[in-house]
């Protein structure tokens, strides 16, 4: 055991949800961030209001690796519910910190116990009853920062940025940490190796999650109609488009270039949305899986009909309610085909806050651009976990708006046009919005078959000339939805592919393999399918591909497994899936063990 | 504008009557829903409506299928089976000058699509929201609907056991703005509260009994034309005065038996009293005489309630004048400047 392990460890802190030890595990995150240190914060939470175990994970790299880790150093308990188990999860040589009040029996002597007088001192505090749980659990962020050395200058930044600078709530939660700090300069022994230290590798950063990143990024993608239903994990997007919308888009007289619209169900979020997107406006919705479920009907309708509509899936674990608090990466096939008949969707995957962000925007311009639903899926992990970012950029195109046709257009064209008419030979017909007053400007959406001019037919040729157009209209998609991000050295081996979240932890298995093993592997990061063709190409140059999901069933397997079925010997699964963000680790041994094979 | 009929045949819009028609309707001869097509296009006419600034909207069912049949120059979406009410809801938000017909049936509202209805409804949506009502589903060929009545007996499907869905009722406890009801065998009666609708401040629904005249036309059902002319127990006689014609038709009813509701655009609709004493600005009248209506078995018709007091849905938002979907770049998307700040609240 080295002597000093500086910035490089992780921390679970386990509590009881409801007492709002999120506060203090974010203030940790953001304190850490602030001195420079590589960090990443994820909350592992029950569907429950009050009275459940939670816990709160925190990896600290001065390497820049924040995948989560299954090994935890330092363990933090206020739960006598989850004590033996947090007990147990301490790595030799590591660290327990609990609080005193506690009376169970510590069976380890392979690790460094703290006791903590947290009840004792959230009832010296000068505040009512009420709020001693909440104080708690600054007297947990107090003894971490005095025993691990986190600046308290960063826990002030911290709590300033989450008290929105309301110095009374500042000053009495940074009072309780002082305090804290304090006890244990004076009656702890620092006998453990595990410390931070400041760095410099935060600074071209922000912290946001990607539920705030998609709606900022909507935002400046100029979203002008939201329709929502609340649900685990994808109710803080529309409530972040509420919150930005007000400062980023009203007149200067204060009135409103958008609206959002909380619905009464999924199926009514999602054909408001249609209707909105249809009558010409950027228009969304964003939920979870069983809001996907409910929405698969109206999706074929937008499919079938041709109506630009962005779909936001924040994944959670299913079927069914499944693990609502928990991430996955499980409904990729779901959304792919989506709904009856012959479909492909269009997803985009993104793979970072960031791209949250950016997809935001470039979602509304695509399903403008092909007049159809865009689906973004994200997940639990990364929509509502803290994240180290690139700060968001200016988008760096014009918006687009597609092929609408307003009277001067059709003046022009002595209003002679066709709804779904192929001129281009790109599969996207022209449409018109309500509201255009040409007297040839108006026709009538449907879900029923339909000719060129929307006319109502049953007509079997009509039939297949449309299908066949909709699927020139989904090659052209290909060129429009953002490349792959493909990283490859000389000698590399193997292929691997994956998406969304799991990229940390992808991203450290490989360069742990390289620097472990010797095993030079080269990679592609898939962000949206259709599939451009630098996938086909780079799955060509590797005898084996190994995809890696955070699902069971190795979703994206079956999809390129049915596209590319010349090549489907080469595909490995690497798949997973029990509700928590995959770990370098097990992506690592995986591979591993399959190499071996 | 675009009419070439004989200057007599014009309305003040510059319309002639074809510029209201749609195709020619796929529906059986005799189908209720075509004569309530039809007073559309009159009421269109008659109110000098640009057909251009109507929405027309539908669910999935045999009155599903008549916005096709009706404003050819309007736009339109035939949406899902009870899904109308969201599709609606989320286009009137892409130009606040529009208004809209909504087309449904008993099955699209009072089944599959009761839920979307009722908040459609209590959210004061800016639609006139007209359910064909004729107890039975057609195109699936004759199946019991949700208002069917308790004893309705069907060829196939046997005698129903389950108490009817009243239209009128659930659109009046989600808290509509107007409910009205009617008979699409009286013609006049249509025509009339189409126009009241019309001119209506937020949702105006319109439960209309329109007989199947091929799976529920027999004499002694609720929704057939035998019962419904023998039945039918008019409220008042209506008419609706426009804004601009006040003073031209007021003299048509006698003075103490008229009462007059003024509309939020300055029309009349003039209420002419039957043997009834009804005030249709009192919520809890029209529950009365809805309740009074099913013990005594009267197709109680006419404008049940009305409050042209409430804001509608679209007003809630305090949207910018342009029509939202004529907004482009400059205002949709935040100066460039702003950017540096959002990364500033972000930690």
């Amino acid at each position: 055991m080295p002597k000093n392990i500086i910035n490089d460890f992780s921390l679970t802190i386990a509590t009881v949800n409801g007492s709002g030890s999120q506060t203090a595990n974010v203030t940790l995150v953001r304190a850490l961030f602030k001195m420079g240190i590589p960090v990443s914060g994820k909350n592992l939470f029950p569907s429950n209001i009050q009275g459940l175990p939670t816990w709160y994970t925190i990896r600290i790299s001065k390497d820049g690796f924040i995948a989560r880790r299954d090994e935890q150093e330092i363990v933090v308990t206020l739960n006598p519910a989850s004590f033996s188990r947090d007990l147990a999860s301490v790595q030799t040589g590591g660290v327990f910190f609990y609080a005193d009040d506690i009376k169970l029996p510590i069976n380890r002597t392979d690790i460094t116990v703290y006791q903590m007088p947290v009840k004792q001192m959230s009832r010296a505090a000068n505040v009512s009853v009420g709020l001693r749980d909440y104080i708690a659990n600054m007297v947990y962020v107090g003894i971490l920062a005095q025993m691990l050395g986190i600046d308290l200058d960063t826990i002030k930044q911290a709590l300033n940025f989450h008290f929105k600078g309301k110095t009374q709530a500042v000053e009495s939660n940074y009072s309780s940490i002082k305090l804290a700090a304090d006890w244990a300069a004076q009656n702890l022994k620092k006998s453990d190796p595990y410390s931070v230290k400041r760095m410099d590798s935060t600074s071209d950063y922000i912290m946001a999650d990607g539920n705030t990143a998609a709606a900022i990024g909507s935002i400046y993608g100029g979203v002008q109609f939201a329709a929502w239903y609340p649900i685990t994990p994808a109710s803080t997007l529309a409530e972040t488009l509420n919150v930005y919308l007000p400062q980023l888009r009203k007149t200067g007289d204060g009135k409103q270039t958008y609206a959002v619209l909380q619905a009464e169900d999924e199926l009514a979020a999602i054909g408001m949305a249609i209707g909105a997107g249809w009558g010409g406006l950027r228009s969304m919705t964003s939920t979870s899986g069983p809001g996907i479920s409910l929405m698969s009907e109206y999706v074929g309708l937008a499919y079938y009909a041709e109506v630009p509509v962005v779909i936001w899936d924040v994944q959670r674990i299913g079927p069914s309610t499944g693990l609502p608090t928990r991430t996955s990466q499980g409904d990729l096939t779901a959304v792919y085909y989506i709904s009856h008949g012959d479909k492909q969707n269009v997803i985009l995957l993104p793979g970072s806050v960031y791209e949250c962000f950016e997809f935001g925007w470039k979602a509304l311009d695509l399903a403008e651009q092909l007049q159809s639903p865009v689906f973004v899926l994200s997940d639990l992990d990364l929509g509502m976990n803290q994240w180290m970012t690139k700060p968001f950029d200016y988008p760096d195109t014009p918006i687009k708006r597609g092929k609408v046709l307003w009277e001067a257009d059709l003046e022009r064209l002595k209003g002679i046009w066709s709804r779904y008419k192929d001129i281009d030979e790109d599969g996207i017909p022209f449409r018109t919005v309500p509201g255009n007053k040409h007297p040839a400007a108006a026709w009538l959406g449907r879900g029923t078959g339909h000719d060129e001019d929307a006319r109502y037919t049953e007509d079997a040729q009509a039939w297949e000339r449309n299908m066949t157009r909709l699927k020139i209209k989904y090659n052209t998609a290909r060129t429009l939805v953002p490349k792959p991000v493909i990283k490859s050295s000389k000698g590399s081996a193997i292929g691997v592919i994956y998406y969304g979240s799991t990229g940390p932890a992808v991203e450290e298995a490989l360069s742990s393999l390289k620097r472990a093993v010797g095993l030079k592997t080269a990679s592609l990061r898939l962000r949206a399918l259709p599939c451009t063709d630098e996938v086909q190409d780079f799955i060509k140059k590797y005898e084996r591909i190994y995809i890696v999901e955070a699902n069971r069933d190795g979703q994206l397997r079956q999809i390129l497994n049915s596209l590319m079925p010349d090549l489907a010997s080469r595909f490995r699964s690497v798949c997973h899936s029990d509700g928590l963000p995959l770990t370098a680790k097990w992506v690592k041994e995986s591979i591993l063990a399959q190499e071996e094979k | 504008m675009m009419a070439t009929s004989a200057p007599s045949q014009i309305n003040k819009a510059g319309f002639s009557k074809n510029d209201y028609r749609g195709l020619p309707s796929t529906l059986c001869q005799g189908c209720g829903h075509n004569s309530i097509a039809n007073q559309i296009i009159a009421t269109c006419y008659d109110l000098d409506i640009i057909p251009e600034e109507i929405m027309k909207f539908s669910g999935i069912g045999c009155s599903s299928k008549s916005p096709a049949y009706f404003l050819n120059r309007s736009f339109g979406f035939n949406g899902l089976h009870g899904r109308m009410s969201s599709l609606a809801t989320g286009a009137l938000f892409a130009d606040k000058n529009l208004r809209a017909f909504g087309l449904s049936g008993d099955g699209d509202t009072a089944s599959i699509g009761m839920g979307g209805f009722k908040h459609m409804v209590r959210r004061n949506t800016p639609i006139v929201y007209i359910v064909e009502n004729n107890g039975v589903y057609g195109l699936t060929k004759g199946q019991f609907s949700a208002t069917a009545e308790v004893g309705l007996n069907l060829k196939h499907q046997g005698i129903n056991q389950y108490m009817p869905v009243d239209i009128c009722m659930e659109a009046l406890t989600s808290n509509a703005t107007f409910v009205a009801r009617s008979f699409a065998g009286d013609a006049k009666q249509v025509k009339a509260l189409l126009k009241a609708a019309l001119s209506h401040h937020g949702v105006a629904v319109l439960d209309i009994i329109s007989p199947c005249v091929t799976f529920n036309n027999q004499e002694n059902a609720i929704h057939s034309y035998t019962w419904g002319k023998d039945h039918e127990a008019p409220l008042h006689e209506i008419s609706f005065v426009p804004a601009l014609d006040e003073i031209e038709l007021l003299g048509e009813f006698a003075e103490g038996s008229v009462r007059e509701v003024c509309m939020h655009d300055g029309s009349t609709v003039m209420l002419k009293k039957l043997e009834k004493d009804y005030d249709p600005t009192n919520r809890a009248n029209a529950f009365q005489m809805l309740e009074a209506a099913q013990f005594q078995n009267w197709l109680v018709t006419g404008l049940l309630y009305i409050d042209e007091s409430k804001p509608t849905l679209i007003e809630t938002f305090n949207l910018v004048d342009t029509p939202l979907n004529r907004l482009t770049e400059i205002d949709l998307r935040p100066a460039r400047e702003t950017i540096e700040g959002i990364n500033k609240m972000m930690f």
